[in-house]
């Protein structure tokens, strides 16, 4: 009973909660913490997915499956595979630590704030859980108005000018992936995912077509991640948005999508587009980090270092091999962890002491040891340390990949490199040496209780991930060996010319995927 | 049966005029006229009620078979019955009491909503004409209704010239037609199209008949007029005339294109395509270098009847459902952010520049609520009206093969949202500590039950379509279709392939 109506008690009590806010008194604390019970609730009923999900069967799992409009027919289709399992689950474990964030830093007009951020939740958990093309489209174009209104209405001084810049960036491509989608309802007759899965497999329709619709399909996600030179809106929004939103913006929507559509219905036409995303992935890989080396705002520093992290991603998905896959996804999901307390950490700091300079820090370690502690934690999971997560996503994405495209991976690996120095010189300038001018002229107060509940958690998880990896890659990798065996079942429209990437890694490296990595 | 049924929205209409302007003549001078306002509003309910009733009448014509009731016709009443009621609530909000003539105001409402109705029910194309003039004349007045101004007696003029040219232009085009097929009967031109006729005349008759119906739809290049009509005119009366007599004129060219002419389908869909794409275009540009509200809106609503042209040119059931859906759609989030516009900007156009906007959001939440969310309607963001008004009249497009007008039309909305954000920006931006206190009166019982209309009307329109959809697939049905498609479901087409 609870497995049918799970997925749309999740997507949904969030927007019951939004609503029950516009009621709420503006009194005291009463909002942020009635959204806190929200998100909660939100988190604990997502935990009944990793609990019951059937991780031997590959597919989609806790469906539900209504006629919403006879003609044209759009279903109400919801469902979760090992692809989104884990992205669900990580956005609603970011929803109380948005929360939390925030209830200190928003001060004025808190139900407008806590409104839009839960709609924000519900669009999220929607583009993850959406099976009907068309409802997958509803909640991504969604998710753009509460992130855009919040960020223009909470951001810093130049919010509105990033707000537009974000919207325009992201709502343009977005018009061309609605053609794309109209026409395979056209050719199709349905929006259902998993139905023109098996029609576009069986193959019949013209190649140049579906080159165009995967193509318009990919600029729309790829914006959204963000690929190298379609990066322009990131660094203004992780600079003027509420923390609670620079945490969610980037990554893990346009990854998933990457691989929900481009590699789940187009995977030929993917393959095609392969060397040019990979030339893409490394070029934004190395710029984003060379770029965030010579940062001294903090936040500029970590919207490139995200732009960099993000392309290291793009980079395992497009070399089509299975170790690479799983890593890009355990990678989207450490990024989504990692960035966020990153950004929670500035924030906390810029609270305390107003700049997010790193030059008018130093020496905050002996006075702030809490923090600094956390701070550490959180650079090293960063930069790839083992016993932490990203040091499993980093392996698996660069092992996986090696094999296929050894030269790319080799100048990937020099991006890891650099983010290692950026991150430690960041930490580095806040917490050693002599205390700066700033850092003596205030009283140091360490992290409070709420300050703790946001962090711990996060940095735990960033552990349990590092140290018990096969849990997590389990589910990944059943997902994942469907979308790296596929083009062999294609028959029909297969122009493919980078199938061979496909045969190399499945002699090297395909077995250890799920448990050969536990360090 | 009696004929008068047929006609029992417009007599609803016409008693309730002749009602307020009684009942306003006997006021004495100084009284209030807020009770003549609630009066029609009475009348605009009980025209509603009457426009649900005929669904329940067998279709069929009346009076010499000059009025057809059917599923196409209501469809539309109940439409225009929805709008002026919402434009009569928005009247009683914004209008203050003091102003010269008010009762007349309200009368002309509900007279000029009998030419609406009737234009959608008339197949007699001397009537549609009347029907016409009927919701023309009172527009013109309407667009002049604050004399004092500079502004709108030089609106009302302008309105006045060009559209009267327009209806001539209309009228002539009938004449040309009549000569051609000797009838003015819709389906009796249609039959004698069929057999011989005079191809020069008829033709020309065409052309003309699509000049005079794209004045009134605001499509380019008939579009100049609109802009500074709407910029004079009261905010409450374009609430009305960017809505009412354009969805009334969308019917009649879907009446007259799918009933009359559908044997020329060849000759005038390339007229349709280009009159889409220039309007798109036009009214998207056009709106971006606007600095006042009103006039970007009236762009705006010239882009919005380049969308609806799109499903035109389908030729399809679905492209006449969608673009009734779409008029339905398009009227509840205009009238809605005119309800807004009309409220924080009054009669008199207190907030007239994008600027005057700024942190509207923050000084009321309620109007700056309701601003963002019909921008982000007419943005065309999904679980809106706007979007699925759009989505379907570009699936029927596509759906027919025009994917090129499609890309042109999506792009285009796609450079729409850049207009509609700037106001959105403005409206939840932190106002600025410099700026004079902008004073947004207390919001009233009316306006609060007209943005509780187009509210829900949009909300439902975007999540719950079902029950509008199939109205307009009724009324596409009543319409023969042209070409295939539609009837040949999807999947079959592609196992074709």
């Amino acid at each position: 009973m609870l497995n049918d109506s799970i997925l749309t008690l999740i997507t949904f009590v969030p927007t019951a909660g939004a609503i029950v806010v516009t009621l709420l008194p503006r009194k005291g604390r009463v909002i942020p913490a009635f959204t806190l019970l929200v998100t909660l609730v939100t988190f604990i009923l997502s935990l009944h997915l990793p609990a019951h999900f059937d991780y031997a069967r590959h597919g989609f799992q806790f469906e539900v499956n209504r006629p919403w409009i006879a003609s044209p027919a759009i279903r109400y289709h919801l469902g979760v595979d090992g692809l989104s399992l884990w992205l669900v689950l990580l956005t609603t474990f970011l929803g109380p630590i948005g929360v939390l964030v925030s209830w200190r830093a928003i001060e004025h007009r808190t139900k407008e704030f806590y409104f839009l951020f839960l709609l924000q939740q519900t669009a999220m958990i929607g583009v993850f859980v959406a099976l009907d093309v068309f409802l997958y489209y509803g909640f991504w174009e969604l998710s753009l108005v509460p992130m855009a209104l919040l960020i223009a209405m909470f951001g810093r001084d130049r919010g509105p000018r990033a707000a537009l810049k974000f919207f325009i960036y992201t709502f343009l491509p977005s018009a061309l992936f609605l053609v794309a989608i109209l026409w395979l309802y056209a050719k199709t007759g349905t929006f259902d995912f998993v139905q023109l899965q098996s029609k576009l497999a069986a193959g019949g329709f013209a190649p140049e077509a579906l080159w165009w619709v995967s193509l318009a399909f990919l600029v729309a996600f790829a914006v959204k991640v963000p690929v190298f030179p379609l990066h322009g809106w990131l660094g203004d929004v992780i600079e003027e948005a509420p923390t609670a939103m620079a945490m969610v913006v980037a990554g893990k929507l346009g990854l998933y999508s990457i691989f929900r559509f481009n590699l789940g219905l187009f995977p030929a036409q993917a393959r095609e587009l392969a060397p040019l995303m990979i030339a893409l992935a490394v070029i934004g890989l190395l710029y984003g980090a060379m770029i965030a080396l010579a940062q001294k705002d903090m936040r500029r520093l970590v919207a490139y270092a995200i732009l960099s992290n993000l392309s290291f991603c793009t980079l395992g998905i497009f070399c089509f091999a299975l170790t690479g896959l799983n890593g890009a996804v355990f990678q989207t999901i450490n990024e989504g962890l990692s960035g966020s307390a990153l950004l929670v950490l500035i924030a906390f700091l810029y609270e305390r002491y107003g700049s997010f300079d790193m030059t008018h820090y130093g020496g905050l370690a002996a006075k702030l040891p809490m923090l600094a502690t956390l701070w550490i934690v959180t650079t090293l999971a960063l930069v790839g340390l083992p016993l932490f997560n990203g040091f499993i996503g980093e392996f698996l994405v660069l092992s996986g990949s090696f094999a296929v495209h050894p030269g790319w991976v080799a100048a990937a690996t020099v991006g890891v490199i650099l983010s290692a120095t950026y991150m430690l010189t960041m930490a580095q300038r806040i917490f050693y040496g002599e205390p700066s001018s700033l850092v003596g002229s205030r009283p140091p107060f360490d992290l409070g209780l709420r300050e703790q509940l946001t962090l711990w958690p996060m940095a735990i998880l960033m552990f349990a991930m590092g140290v018990a990896s096969p849990y997590w890659i389990k589910a990944i990798d059943s997902e994942m060996t469907a979308l790296a065996s596929q083009p062999s079942e294609m028959n029909g429209a297969s122009r493919s010319i980078v199938v061979q990437g496909y045969d190399a890694s499945d002699h090297g490296s395909v077995q250890p995927a799920a448990s050969g990595v536990k360090p | 049966m009696n004929q008068a049924l047929f006609i029992l929205p417009e007599i609803v209409l016409t008693v309730g005029g002749i009602a307020v302007m009684l009942a306003d003549a006997m006021m004495p001078k100084a009284a209030s006229r807020k009770s003549l306002g609630w009066l029609a509003v009475l009348f605009a309910l009980a025209a509603l009620a009457a426009s649900l009733w005929q669904y329940r009448l067998t279709p069929g014509t009346a009076y010499f078979g000059v009025v057809q009731v059917d599923a196409f016709s209501v469809f539309f009443h109940v439409i225009i019955a929805g709008i002026v009621l919402a434009a009569l609530l928005i009247t009683l909000d914004a209008v203050s009491d003091s102003t010269e003539a008010l009762g007349e105001l309200y009368a002309l409402i509900l007279f000029g909503a009998i030419g609406m109705m009737l234009m959608s029910s008339a197949v007699e194309l001397l009537l549609v004409f009347v029907a016409l003039e009927i919701s023309s004349i009172s527009t013109y007045i309407m667009a002049g209704f604050r004399r004092r101004t500079g502004k709108s007696p030089e609106s009302a003029l302008k309105y006045f010239l060009l559209g009267s040219f327009a209806t001539s232009f209309f009228l002539y085009g009938i004449a040309l037609v009549f000569g051609a097929t000797g009838t003015t009967r819709i389906d009796a031109i249609a039959a004698a199209i069929g057999g011989a006729h005079d191809p020069a005349l008829l033709y020309a008759g065409i052309a003309m008949i699509v000049i005079g119906l794209g004045f009134k739809v605001s499509a380019a290049p008939f579009h100049v007029w609109t802009p500074d009509v709407y910029e004079g005119a009261p905010s409450p009366v374009v609430a009305l005339m960017s809505t009412g007599p354009k969805v009334a004129a969308f019917a009649v060219l879907l009446r007259i294109a799918y009933g009359a002419f559908p044997l020329l389908h060849a000759h005038w869909v390339p007229i349709l395509w280009w009159l889409a794409v220039i309007s798109m275009t036009v009214g998207n540009l056009g709106a971006l270098r606007q600095r006042n509200v009103k006039r970007l809106l009236a762009y705006s609503s010239i882009a919005h009847a380049g969308y609806l042209l799109v499903a035109f040119t389908a030729l399809s059931q679905e492209g006449i459902a969608a673009a009734s859906f779409y008029a339905v759609a398009y009227a509840a989030m205009n009238v809605g952010i005119f309800a807004v516009v009309s409220h924080a900007g009054g009669y008199d156009d207190r907030l007239t520049l994008i600027d005057d906007y700024r942190g509207l959001a923050w000084r009321s939440p309620l109007l700056g609520g309701a601003m963002g969310f019909f921008l982000i309607s007419l943005i065309g963001i999904p679980f809106t009206g706007g979007f699925f008004g759009k989505f379907y009249v570009f699936a029927a497009a596509i759906h027919s093969g025009m994917i090129g007008l499609a890309i042109i039309g999506l792009i285009n909305s796609g450079i729409a949202a850049f207009y509609y954000l700037r106001v959105a920006t403005a409206v939840f931006s932190r106002p600025a500590e410099a700026s004079p206190v902008m004073a947004v009166p207390q919001a009233s019982m009316p306006l609060l039950l007209a943005l509780f209309l187009t509210v829900a009307a949009t909300l439902i329109l975007g999540i719950a379509p079902g029950g509008i959809l199939s109205g307009a697939r009724a009324a596409a049905a009543t319409l023969p279709a042209l070409s295939g498609p539609a009837a040949v479901a999807p999947a079959s087409e592609a196992a074709q392939r």
